[in-house]
């Protein structure tokens, strides 16, 4: 399943390229008048912010959305803080307990108990959401920003590279390189960033392209601003709509691209625990009538994974000024 | 459009090219590998310099890879390690299969997101619209692994409907024969896909109808349903259409979980029981299939789009 090459509203094809394109430019529109040399910085930029912000916080689907990701953090995080478990030692007379008793969600086949290990297994998928997200949206920024600035046949070149990892699946192209290393919890951060940057790169690509034709862009390069400087301080600032969404988007994928690889048994080994693994090994007992295994991971995994998806989509309809017109 | 079709056509060539390096370069990052995996652990030194040399993986890599070119130019993709069979041959006789399943559940897919997306945009802000925006949330963010197996649990463990294995027949005439164990791995893959085309559909449906030709098509007072199948269905299709061809890739993904899962002698599950024996040409073979296939999947959307609509002739190079 290459969930990243596209979300729910498709992130991460030409045609969401060039809508998030129009929402970036609609916002755009709003600052004309205000085409100072330093744009990212002045005050009628931070303005042009608010109605998004509240349009935001309005949004019902953002802010359930938001808070679904904060009650599952808090779940993950600070639960095991109130409720104790023993995750480290396999206690085989504790194994596979229906939920009661001490364990309200019963336990294992290595007796650990379920309720207690969603937390700490969601701490890792949590982890290797933001991870990715973050590494995403750092390298694919720079790159695409780099290639829709040069333009020219840097940028083809660019690009096509970009062509060529998008032309082989996600799943496939991780399937093999899964094979290349042992993995560990950061080489699948690593591995699941290297295809997922690619997406984001090509959208920001898309909004500088845009972006650049703009007199605030070309003012600033009139008077002597170098490429980096135009890239930090005036098109990734004003590309934070598309880069924001995406980065939603691919803390959503990158938690369901690990279960998939869970699944096919190439994800992390024993030890280690996150929902993906959980549900894919309690698929292995479901026949046995050992529901507890299946249903608890399954149900935080895709409450998680709705969850980030909202928030992705409502950013996307707040920035998008044509849709609170209608 | 001439124009604009060779430069597209250029470009995917050029990617083809990099996709043969891209593979080559990757998958033989890992050298012996390929001599451990076919001849176990226990292999002696000698026996797997003999297999090196038979498949030519002593040579330095720029020659590896000349040779490699060659072969697939004329037609040859290698001979897999494990089943001594030619690559080529195993693609020959699984690809039809993959066609037959992704086909099918595109069909599915499509048949079932397009009304909906439509149905949605015209309820916009509705209840229905909100219950349907929730449950293909939720068909999104669920892992298509777990649709599988809750489906062989429902209707074939359960219900003893459906068979939990797909067809195994050896001619797609053969899976066609057997039409009840083709449904629920086409159910499966459709349901991944499901969820996104009706986003898509949704969000176009909305840009449509708030175009002025549908203001005046009510105004002059044409039948809603006309409206609906003459402009808006027509107009919206487009970026589905362009959606379809790219996510190609995406259903691929999908495909190895749903082979994997019904044991459906495809592609994805030639690619999975390569990867896990460390099989280098089948890897190669089918990746470099898939991804040639993916590529002419974009170019086939892009010039789809153009004649859908003559406007994107002109305007986009």
């Amino acid at each position: 399943m290459a969930a990243l090459d596209a979300g729910p509203g498709g992130a991460g094809t030409a045609d969401a390229a060039g809508r998030a394109g129009a929402a970036g430019a609609a916002e755009q529109a709003a600052l004309a008048g205000a085409g100072l040399p330093s744009a990212g910085q002045d005050p009628a930029q931070r303005r042009s912010w608010r109605p998004a912000l509240a349009s935001f916080t309005r949004n019902r689907v953002a802010v359930t959305g938001l808070a679904m990701v904060a009650l599952v953090a808090l779940f993950c995080f600070l639960g095991p803080v109130f409720y104790r478990t023993n995750q480290v030692t396999v206690n085989l007379n504790l194994a596979t307990l229906p939920p009661g008793g001490g364990h309200p969600l019963g336990t294992d086949p290595s007796g650990y108990d379920v309720l207690g290990r969603l937390m700490l297994g969601g701490q890792s998928s949590l982890e290797l959401g933001l991870a990715v997200s973050l590494a995403t949206t750092i390298v694919g920024t720079l790159y695409g920003a780099i290639a829709g600035l040069a333009g020219g046949i840097v940028d083809a070149i660019m690009m096509r590279v970009i062509d060529t990892f998008l032309a082989i699946p996600s799943l496939v192209f991780l399937l093999i390189l899964v094979n290349l290393f042992t993995p560990n919890l950061w080489i699948i951060i690593l591995l699941i960033t290297m295809l997922s940057w690619l997406t984001s790169a090509r959208l920001v690509r898309g909004e500088v392209l845009t972006l650049r034709t703009r007199e605030y862009v070309q003012a600033a390069r009139m008077m002597g601003a170098g490429g980096w400087r135009i890239i930090v301080r005036h098109l990734v600032p004003n590309s934070i709509g598309v880069i924001l969404v995406n980065a939603t988007f691919t803390i959503a994928d990158a938690i369901l691209i690990l279960s998939a690889l869970s699944f096919l048994g190439l994800g992390l080994p024993p030890p280690h625990a996150d929902w993906g693994t959980m549900l894919s090994n309690g698929l292995n007992y479901l026949f046995d009538g050992y529901w507890w295994l299946v249903y608890p991971p399954a149900l935080i995994l895709i409450i998680t994974v709705v969850a980030f998806n909202m928030i992705g989509d409502a950013i996307r309809d707040s920035l998008d000024v044509r849709l609170q017109r209608q | 459009m001439t124009r604009y079709l060779a430069q597209r056509t250029g470009q995917a060539a050029v990617v083809v090219i990099g996709l043969m390096i891209l593979t080559f370069i990757m998958i033989h990052l890992e050298p012996g590998s390929a001599a451990r995996a076919t001849l176990g652990v226990r292999a002696t030194p000698g026996r797997i310099a003999i297999f090196n040399s038979t498949y030519g993986l002593n040579q330095p890599l720029y020659r590896q890879f000349v040779t490699y070119v060659d072969q697939v130019v004329h037609g040859n993709l290698g001979t897999s390690y494990s089943l001594q069979i030619p690559v080529s041959t195993l693609i020959a006789e699984r690809l039809p299969r993959d066609l037959l399943l992704l086909g099918l559940s595109t069909v599915l897919a499509l048949l079932i997101a397009v009304p909906l997306g439509i149905y949605q945009a015209v309820r916009r802000g509705g209840i229905s619209d909100h219950v349907l925006t929730g449950a293909s949330f939720t068909l999104y963010s669920t892992p298509d692994f777990l649709f599988a197996i809750l489906l062989i649990a429902l209707f074939s463990v359960q219900l003893h409907l459906l068979p939990p294995e797909a067809p195994q027949a050896d001619s797609v005439g053969g899976i066609l024969a057997d039409p009840r164990a083709l449904v629920l791995p086409v159910v499966t893959l459709a349901l991944v896909t499901v969820a996104s085309y009706s986003r898509y559909m949704r969000s176009s449906a909305i840009d449509v109808l708030a175009q002025e030709y549908i203001r005046v098509a009510r105004a002059k007072g044409m039948p809603r349903r006309l409206i609906l199948l003459r402009h808006v269905l027509r107009n919206s299709l487009l970026p589905v259409v362009t959606m379809v061809g790219l996510s190609f890739s995406w259903i691929v993904g999908g495909a190895v979980i749903a082979e994997e899962v019904f044991n459906y002698p495809g592609m994805g599950l030639l690619f999975y029981q390569a990867a896990t024996t460390h099989d280098f040409p089948v890897l190669l073979g089918s990746t470099l299939v898939v991804g040639v296939a993916t590529v002419v999947g974009n170019l086939a959307a892009d010039v789809a789009y153009g004649v859908l609509d003559p406007r994107i002739r002109y305007g986009r190079a």
